[in-house]
C-alpha cells in the first residue's frame, strides 16, 4: 500500500519527465532531425552553395546514376566496407583472444594496443601519409634495399594501390574496436563452460568453434553492423589520404557528396550522394537494434 | 612453453608492430632533421641528429597554438554541456516513467547512428541561416548532436543500475522530487558522469568533417582542420611540422586515456549494450 502512493508520487507530474527531456530534444531536433529531414529534400532540388534551388523530382538521382564517377565509388565504397569489416572483425577477434589470456605485462598491452581507435583520426592518418609517400615510404626503402624491387612503390598513385593503402589503414584504426567489444565478450563467458569441454577433452580448436564463436554471436552482429555503419559513411582517412583520387579511383560516398556540394558548390548533387546511404543505414540500425534486444 | 610462444607472444609481436608502428614513426618524423628526411642514403627508421626545430616552428610559425585552444573549449563547451542534458534526459527516461519515455529512448539511440557525414550539407544550410557560419562557438551545439545521444545512452544504462528503493526511501523522509534528484542521485551518477565526460571529449576532439566544412578563418580552426588545410600545402619540407602537430594534438586524448583506461573499455563496451 505504502510502496504504491510512493511510486505513484514519483510517476506523478506527467509534466516533469518530458520536461526533463525537452532540452536535449530540442537540440536534437533542430541540428539532427530538420537537417536530415532537410538534406533529403535537398537532394530533389538543384541548390548550390548561396542559391536556393527549386523542386527538380529525381532529376540527381537520374543522373548521378548515369555518372562513371557515383558507380565507382557506390562499388569502391561496398568493397571497402566488406573487406575491411571482415578483417578488422577476424583481427580484433584475434587480438582479442590473445589479451584474453593471463601473462606478464597483460594489462599493459590491453591499453596499448587500443590507441589507434583513441586517437584522432585525421592525425594519425597523417602518419599513413606519409607511410605510403611515393619518394620516402620506408616500405620501398626496405624493399630496395633487399633487392626485392627497383623502382619506389607508388602507393596512392595507382588504383588498386591506393585502394589497398587506404584499407590497411583503416584497418589499423578500427581493429581496436572489436577488440573491446570481444574482450568484454569473452569476460563474461562462464568458465565452468570451459571447464565441462576440459573433461570432455576437447582441443582448444573445437573448444573455440563449438562454444567460444556461437555464444559471442550476438555480440558479433551488434560489432558488424556497428563497424560497417561507421565504415561506409567513412570521410576522414580517405579525405587526409588520398581526396578520392588516383582520378577519383578511391572516392567512398562520403567524400564525393564533400566534393560535390562543398568544393564544388553543388550542394543538391552532394545531398542526394549522402541521402544514397540512408536505406543501407536504416538496415544496419535495425539490425543493431534487433541485436542488442536479443542480448539484453 | 612452445605453445605460450606461438599462442601468446608472437601474435602480440606482430599485432604491437602493426598496431604501434605508426605512433613510432610520427614520433620519428617529428623530430628528424629535414635534411634526414628527405634523404634515401640513411636509414629511415632511426634520427641521426634529433632536433626540436619542428616543433618550435609549429608552436611560433604557425596557428597551432590557437587551434589548439580552440579545440579545447569547443571539446570542454560540447562536453560539459552535452552530459549536463544527457543526464537530465536519462534521469526523466528511466526514472519518470511516462507515456513515450521507451520511444524517446529509441528515437536517441538512433540518433547515435546517423553519422554527421549525412548530416553535415543540410546542416551548412541551417547554420548559414542561423548566421553561425565560421564561429567556433557554433561548433558546441553542433559537437551535442553526436555526444547527447551517445552520453544519453550511456547514462541510461548508469541509472537503471541506482536502485530505486533508494529513491523511495528519501521520498518517505519527505524529501521533494527535485531534491531526491539532484540531492541523491546526481552524486550517485558521478562514475557515470566522469565516462560519459571522458567520452565526450575524446569524441569532440577527434571531430573532424563538421570544423572542416563550418570553420574557414585560420584562427578558427581546430588542431585536425588546422593542420590539414595550413600545413598540408604539397610541400615535403612540411612533413616535420606536421607530425611534431600530430603527436602534440594527440596528447590530450592519451593522457586522459590512460588516466581513466578501465572506465573507457568499460563505457565503451557497456555502450553496446541495451
Amino acid at each position: 500500500m505504502a510502496a504504491g502512493r510512493l511510486s505513484l508520487a514519483l510517476d506523478r507530474g506527467a509534466w516533469f519527465g518530458p520536461a526533463l527531456v525537452v532540452p536535449a530534444a530540442a537540440l536534437l531536433g533542430l541540428l539532427l532531425a530538420y537537417p536530415l529531414g532537410l538534406g533529403v529534400w535537398l537532394g530533389f532540388q538543384d541548390a548550390k552553395i548561396g542559391a536556393p534551388g527549386t523542386f527538380i523530382g529525381l532529376e540527381n538521382y537520374q543522373y548521378l546514376l548515369d555518372d562513371p564517377v557515383f558507380r565507382l565509388t557506390a562499388l569502391n565504397t561496398a568493397l571497402y566496407t566488406v573487406v575491411t569489416v571482415a578483417l578488422k572483425l577476424a583481427l580484433g577477434l584475434g587480438l582479442a583472444l590473445v589479451l584474453n589470456q593471463r601473462f606478464a605485462g597483460v594489462r599493459f598491452w590491453r591499453s596499448v594496443l587500443l590507441l589507434p581507435y583513441v586517437v584522432p583520426t585525421v592525425l594519425s592518418a597523417f602518419a599513413w601519409w606519409w607511410i605510403f609517400d611515393p619518394q620516402f615510404s620506408f616500405i620501398s626503402w626496405a624493399l630496395v634495399k633487399l633487392g626485392l624491387i627497383r623502382h619506389n612503390i607508388d602507393f596512392l598513385g595507382d588504383s588498386w594501390l591506393a585502394r589497398g593503402s587506404l584499407m590497411v589503414a583503416n584497418i589499423w584504426r578500427g581493429t581496436p574496436f572489436f577488440t573491446i567489444g570481444y574482450l568484454a565478450g569473452l569476460q563474461s563467458i562462464p568458465t565452468d563452460v570451459y571447464e565441462a569441454a576440459q573433461i570432455d577433452g576437447a582441443r582448444a580448436l573445437r573448444v573455440f568453434r563449438e562454444i567460444t564463436w556461437p555464444l559471442l554471436m550476438p555480440l558479433t552482429v551488434i560489432l558488424t553492423t556497428f563497424s560497417a555503419i561507421f565504415t561506409f559513411t567513412d570521410f576522414q582517412l580517405v579525405w587526409t589520404i588520398t581526396r578520392g583520387g588516383p582520378a577519383n579511383a578511391t572516392h567512398l560516398f562520403v567524400t564525393l557528396a564533400y566534393q560535390r556540394a562543398i568544393v564544388g558548390g553543388a550542394m543538391s548533387e552532394g545531398a542526394a550522394i549522402a541521402a544514397v546511404t540512408l536505406p543501407a543505414l536504416g538496415l544496419l540500425a535495425y539490425a543493431a537494434l534487433r541485436a542488442i534486444r536479443e542480448r539484453a | 612453453m612452445r605453445s605460450r610462444l606461438l599462442g601468446t607472444w608472437l601474435p602480440l609481436a606482430l599485432f604491437a608492430l602493426f598496431l604501434l608502428f605508426p605512433f613510432y614513426w610520427m614520433v620519428l618524423t617529428a623530430v628528424r632533421p629535414n635534411q634526414e628526411l628527405v634523404s634515401t642514403a640513411t636509414n629511415p627508421f632511426l634520427v641521426q641528429h634529433p632536433t626540436l626545430d619542428h616543433v618550435r616552428y609549429l608552436l611560433t610559425g604557425t596557428g597551432f597554438p590557437r587551434w589548439f585552444w580552440n579545440t579545447m573549449g569547443i571539446a570542454a563547451g560540447a562536453s560539459v554541456l552535452s552530459v549536463s542534458l544527457s543526464w537530465l534526459a536519462a534521469y526523466g527516461i528511466v526514472r519518470v516513467r511516462f507515456p513515450g519515455a521507451n520511444g524517446a529512448g529509441l528515437a536517441i539511440y538512433l540518433g547515435y547512428l546517423v553519422p554527421p557525414a549525412i548530416l553535415f550539407i543540410p546542416l551548412a544550410d541551417v547554420l548559414l541561416k542561423l548566421g553561425w557560419f565560421d564561429r567556433p562557438a557554433a561548433l558546441v551545439p553542433v559537437y551535442t548532436t553526436f555526444l547527447i545521444p551517445f552520453c544519453t545512452w550511456l547514462l541510461m544504462g548508469y541509472l537503471k543500475s541506482i536502485p530505486r528503493e533508494i529513491e523511495e526511501a528519501a521520498m518517505v523522509d519527505g524529501a521533494g522530487r527535485l531534491r531526491v534528484m539532484l540531492g541523491i542521485v546526481l552524486p550517485l551518477s558521478g562514475p557515470g558522469l566522469i565516462s560519459a565526460f571522458i567520452f565526450a571529449f575524446t569524441l569532440s576532439w577527434n571531430e573532424y568533417l563538421y570544423a572542416l566544412v563550418f570553420m574557414s578563418a585560420p584562427e578558427h580552426k581546430t588542431v585536425p582542420v588546422g593542420l590539414a588545410t595550413e600545413l598540408v600545402r604539397g610541400d615535403i619540407y612540411q612533413w616535420g611540422p606536421l607530425m611534431a602537430g600530430a603527436v602534440l594534438g594527440c596528447i590530450p586524448v592519451v593522457v586522459i586515456y590512460f588516466l581513466f583506461v578501465d572506465r573507457y573499455v568499460q563505457g565503451m563496451s557497456g555502450a553496446l549494450k541495451g
